[in-house]
């Protein structure tokens, strides 16, 4: 069923249904906004909340108390008014606020007065050899089919990576039944001392107590390796087997599946296609929107809520989305604001559900061989560009990314960057001896999604439309 | 690769992978359904012919593109199935007319 929005201009229009989407939305339709809140999939949620409305896994405590927080607000937003269309992917937004929206196979333009992107995040990058192999996958994509679809892994599973999503991920598999093998645990040595400083805010944060539990519930069943330095997929056309290096000995295992996570980073490609001004996170390692107080972006009209305005976890996902929201609301209708809660309060929320986070960053902060590669390593699983092919580019003139795509593609593929871009960043950063900031990110631009063709050619056209491309 | 949780009551859909009958669940995604099937379900890219399966199942690594009811090149991650769906195994780049 294809659902087209139901007018042409809202005072609102919310980008993703994740935790701050879902949100933002309910707040600023609460206040009586006109809000159209847009998604790519099926149903709300997320990836936090993946198939909250639809989930198979009825024992809820195998999901745990934390996904079934969605409930909530998927119910508040359904209580609220808000227009909400699913299945449907913004492939552009400009600066003038307009919306190009693919449902169905078929474009819609809508206007906004405001946007509020909550575009979430994304697997960082995690470029080893044999990464593009059938058989190695995120431990994100092993979280959705456990969500969407109650999927568990029962071949020869090995997790490697680090983070609190690894380890949540491995405490669902095992109490869905599930099979894993062994646990890589990637996390660089030196970082417990680098994050020691901030072990207070962490130790006296929610997230201790329940990081904890999980790490034991998941220690008990399976084996754990832990100060991994090396690590590399291989099999002919398959996944065949892992090696690692683990206290300077090598090990290889046979493995059916691999799931890998070396944590998230912001979902960047719409926000800078709008011309969002982005800086280089040196302690996330990633690209970050540069945002005032209250998410409201470089260009008018357009905030970031979520992990899309940098990393911060569902709990501040959520919070930024009510600022946000409530910013719209103040500038939109200014009376209507006073029924929400006082900008004071939301900020003091987003502070404790930030706190810890600075531990968890330096804590899980990837080491430097898992984030550049080297030799015939793919970079860019689109183009099948390796991490030496991207370093001949350098060696003969390429400076940066934008140069490196005339030179080999990479970032010109259908994922228009997503599974390359910091990897390329990174990697012409260190050849160059330069920051990431200085040698920058490709220059994306719509559609941020592909669309054919024929779906372009059938958009509505006005007479100033074929005049500007018609001669004569 | 993965196996389906005794838990899971949904209903049945049924849809043809390569004119094969494969038995999905309602509100599996295509790659969801292909991956639980048992099917060798590995499309070749389009630049070397590489084997590959979904890397991401959220609609941003493009690994799952899958020809759907004869439309090629769709992100089988994000299309939920439905009954006598046709799903092809997509080799090599989406072709001329689909």
């Amino acid at each position: 069923m294809t659902v087209a929005p139901k007018r042409e201009a809202y005072d609102v229009v919310v980008i993703g249904a994740g935790p701050a989407g879902l949100a933002a939305a309910a707040t600023a339709a609460e206040a009586g906004l006109s809000t159209l809140l847009l998604d790519e999939n099926v149903g709300p949620g997320g990836q936090v909340f993946r198939a909250i409305s639809s989930t198979p896994v009825t024992e809820r405590n195998q999901l745990g108390a934390d996904y079934w927080v969605g409930a909530d607000l998927v119910q508040a937003l359904h209580a609220s008014g808000a227009e909400i269309i699913h299945r449907a992917t913004v492939w552009s937004l400009d600066r003038n606020l307009e919306i190009a929206v693919s449902i169905g196979g078929a474009s819609a333009f809508v206007k906004a007065k405001r946007v509020i992107l909550a575009t979430g995040a994304l697997e960082r990058p995690f470029p080893i050899p044999g990464w593009t192999l059938p058989g190695v996958m995120t431990a994100g994509a092993a979280q959705t089919m456990l969500k969407s679809s109650a999927l568990v892994p029962d071949g020869r599973t090995v997790i490697a990576g680090q983070g609190p999503l690894l380890w949540l991920l491995a405490a669902q598999i095992l109490r869905l039944g599930g099979r894993i093998d062994r646990i890589l645990d990637t996390t660089k040595r030196g970082n417990y001392f680098a994050a020691l400083p901030h072990a207070f805010a962490f130790l006296t944060s929610p997230y201790f107590a329940k990081g904890l539990s999980m790490m034991r519930e998941v220690k008990a069943k399976v084996q754990v390796v832990s100060g991994v330095t090396e690590l590399a997929a291989s099999g002919d056309g398959q996944l065949a087997s892992v090696s690692y290096v683990a206290g300077g000995k090598r090990e290889t295992i046979p493995a059916d599946l691999l799931l890998l996570h070396q944590g998230v980073v912001p979902n960047v490609n719409l926000a800078m296609a709008a011309g969002i001004e982005h800086r280089w996170d040196d302690l996330q390692l990633c690209w970050s929107p540069v945002l005032d107080a209250s998410g409201n972006s470089s260009v008018a009209g357009i905030a970031i809520a979520g992990d899309g305005a940098g990393i911060g976890g569902a709990n501040a996902a959520v919070v930024r989305g009510r600022i946000a929201a409530r910013a719209a609301v103040e500038a939109l209708a200014p009376a209507a604001a006073a029924k929400l809660p006082a900008m004071a309060t939301l900020r003091s929320d987003l502070a404790r559900a930030e706190r810890g986070r600075v531990f968890l960053d330096t804590l899980f902060r990837p080491a430097r061989q898992f984030r550049i590669p080297s030799g015939d390593t793919i970079v860019c699983r689109c183009e099948e560009v390796t991490a030496k092919d991207v370093l001949d580019s350098v060696a003969i003139g390429a400076t940066g990314p934008n140069q490196l795509k005339s030179y080999r593609r990479t970032g010109m593929g259908p994922c228009q960057g997503r599974l390359c871009g910091l990897t390329v960043t990174e990697l012409m950063a260190q050849a160059r001896g330069k920051s990431p900031q200085e040698i920058g990110y490709y220059r994306l631009r719509a559609p941020v999604k592909p669309i054919t063709l024929a779906e372009l050619a059938a958009v509505p056209k006005s007479e100033a439309d074929i005049k500007a491309v018609v001669r004569g | 690769m993965f196996r389906r949780s005794e838990q899971d009551k949904r209903p049945q859909v049924q849809i043809f992978v390569d004119g094969v009958a494969v038995a999905a669940r309602q509100g599996d995604t295509v790659s969801a359904a292909l991956l639980a099937s048992g099917v060798d379900a590995r499309r070749s890219t389009a630049v070397s012919g590489a084997p590959r399966l979904p890397y991401c199942m959220m609609g941003v690594c493009f690994d799952c593109l899958v020809t759907i009811d004869g439309v090629g090149n769709r992100q089988g991650c994000l299309v939920p199935v439905a009954e006598g769906m046709q799903v092809e195994i997509q080799k090599g780049k989406r072709e001329i007319g689909k």
